[in-house]
């Protein structure tokens, strides 16, 4: 067993040798340089995508390789660690029974283009990423706070963010 | 109160709803469609909405002409608190998320860890995590056909399917003390031998079980009023429910034969011989049917698990990750090291991440367990189907009437602990 910070703790496998996985194959086909990395996790083989082409990525995925269904995005925090965020897409296909993980590293501050013009099941889960970690997705319909109330502020999933709030007390709201 | 409750997220972004206009009647736009509008909110706090849900209706009439459902209001913070807590400790606030199948929440974190970890599961403790999580299927879809026919107004199959489901909290509880929140299902096996005598009453429940929905279908499936009520309602096209996100019976029932227990098989259920039900009408009546079809299923594999149940060891070979004997602990060292360091410093698990996926009872459950390297996990992301279900709320509502409204939120079988965690 492996111990250690995630970039020691997985192989780290060059775009060049994808192992098989026909998917990466396709895709880096298409989009030579959009797959920045590639490592194999314990479920298969997770593709690091260029932020700015994340979108055409996705649209090629689900219209040519079949991945018609988005299961969820999420973000993940690494603070204090730079690249800090990191925004996983999980894409699965039911006609050829296969799932693959995407994953797009952000610094602080820096947005990403809304997968909603490819699944309009992608609303949610990035007004979740948006309302946990203050990602902002450019062109979402509607970016707003799901989770916390409208008015709350800061973003509690981030590193930097105690696990219980701020205040002592949130009972005497308002 | 807090201030951002009164603001209504705009349904049509060209026409704001202020609240000094509490009738809901404008007379801009077009006119005499306009005045006709008028807004209901579902609030948080009702009885078909099966949670703290608001569903935020605009109706012309009797006709939803825009629905926008909203959630958070019991979000509680699972995933935050899973980020300090130690790997042993996330598994009771698994059950919490999605309250009715606390089993299959386990099982998903169980198997996501037991990955990372590279364990190695004997085949008893899979047959009997198996044979539990589908008796916690069963007792879930109990709950949503109680509520469901309630919902509609038949008060009846609600006492029955409890009493069945009664049964089923009593052989929990007989196998780890707890009806709902059991924690039974922990990374690495079980979290306590299978007690005596579990055999026979596992038998004796699934006998009762088959009579009981048996007697829901003659209640319920040839019933005029039911048919009237749920045939033909709350379709959407396939391919935008699976672009919405929807997962699990709904899809089921529209046709498309998916279950996470056939496409990606875990923890042994490739050994269990079972039918995935599908139907293609895709409304609230064939959800009916696949999910009564399901129970019947489960409760095939609940039989096969009794009638083969090997011997064997109900936790893996691991003493860095498992407590050991508490005989031995009282009266060996190194056991006493083991068991004193897993408690208070808990286990480190390899650096990595997993996508686990099993069927819960809503549809796809999902958790996503990135490591770090220590013994607390750096992020949990549990991908719940309720979630993803409700997402489709907006595009299902629209168009039926506020009678049927009730109806196919009752069909989506959501849990507001798995939507909102």
């Amino acid at each position: 067993m492996k111990y250690g910070a995630p970039d020691e703790g997985s192989e780290s496998v060059l775009p060049e040798a994808f192992g098989g996985n026909s998917t990466a194959v396709a895709l880096n086909q298409q989009f030579p340089d959009a797959i920045i990395d590639a490592k194999e996790e314990r479920d298969g083989t997770v593709l690091y995508i260029d932020r700015a082409k994340i979108v055409p990525v996705c649209r090629f995925l689900k219209e040519t390789a079949g991945f018609k269904r988005l299961s969820a995005i999420t973000g993940v925090d690494w603070w204090p660690r730079t690249p800090r965020f990191e925004v996983v897409y999980l894409l699965h296909s039911y006609s050829l029974n296969v799932r693959v993980r995407l994953l797009v590293r952000l610094e602080e501050g820096q947005e990403v283009d809304s997968a909603t013009s490819v699944w309009r099941g992608a609303n949610w889960y990035e007004r979740e990423v948006f309302d946990l970690f203050g990602i902002n997705f450019r062109d979402h319909p509607n970016l707003e706070r799901i989770m916390m109330p409208a008015d709350w502020e800061g973003h509690p999933l981030r590193k930097d963010y105690p696990v219980h709030g701020h205040k002592y007390s949130y009972q005497d709201e308002g | 109160m807090r201030e951002g409750y009164d603001h209504v997220a705009s349904l049509d972004p060209e026409h704001e709803l202020s609240v000094e206009d509490p009738s809901g009647l404008r007379f801009s736009g077009d006119g005499a469609a306009q005045a006709r509008k008028m807004t209901l909110n579902m609030g948080p706090q009702h009885p078909s909405t099966h949670g703290v849900l608001r569903v935020v209706l605009e109706l012309d009439g009797e006709t939803i002409v825009s629905a926008r459902p909203e959630i958070g209001y019991l979000h509680t913070g699972i995933e935050k608190e899973c980020e300090v807590k130690k790997y042993q400790q996330v598994v009771t606030l698994t059950d919490r998320v999605d309250y009715l199948s606390n089993l299959n929440n386990n099982l998903c974190y169980a198997l996501a860890v037991e990955r990372l970890l590279g364990l190695e599961i004997p085949d008893f403790a899979q047959w009997m995590r198996v044979m539990l999580c589908e008796l916690q299927r069963i007792s879930s879809h109990l709950v949503w056909l109680g509520t469901h026919a309630m919902d509609i107004g038949a008060m009846t199959p609600y006492f029955y399917t409890f009493r069945e489901r009664e049964e089923i909290l009593k052989i929990f509880e007989m196998f780890s003390g707890q009806r709902m929140m059991t924690s039974y299902i922990r990374p690495g096996g079980l979290a306590l031998e299978p007690p005596r005598g579990w055999h026979k009453a596992v038998s004796r429940v699934a006998d009762q079980l088959a009579r009981g929905i048996e007697e829901y279908g003659n209640l319920l499936t040839t019933n005029p009023i039911w048919m009237n009520r749920t045939q033909g309602v709350g379709s959407l096209p396939v391919d935008l429910m699976i672009d919405l996100g929807i997962t699990g019976p709904m899809l089921r029932a529209a046709g498309i034969k998916t279950d996470a227990r056939k496409d990606c098989p875990h923890c042994g259920y490739e050994k269990f011989d079972f039918d995935v039900p599908t139907r293609t009408d895709n409304d609230v009546y064939a959800r009916y049917e696949v999910r009564m079809e399901e129970m019947r299923q489960s409760l095939r594999i609940v039989r096969q698990a009794l009638d083969g149940m090997p011997v064997g060891p109900w936790q893996a070979d691991a003493p860095q990750v498992l407590l050991p004997d508490r005989e031995k602990m009282k009266t060996q060292m190194e056991s006493l090291i083991y068991h004193f360091k897993i408690v208070t410093e808990g286990y480190r698990v390899p650096a990595g991440s997993v996508y686990q996926v099993v069927e819960s009872p809503r549809g796809e459950l999902g958790y996503y367990v990135v490591s770090d390297g220590t013994a607390k996990p750096h992020r949990v992301f549990m991908r719940t189907p309720s979630f993803g279900n409700l997402q489709a709320l907006g595009a299902m509502l629209e168009g039926i009437l506020l009678a049927d409204a009730v109806a196919v939120m009752a069909s989506m079988d959501f849990v507001l602990g798995d939507t909102d965690r």
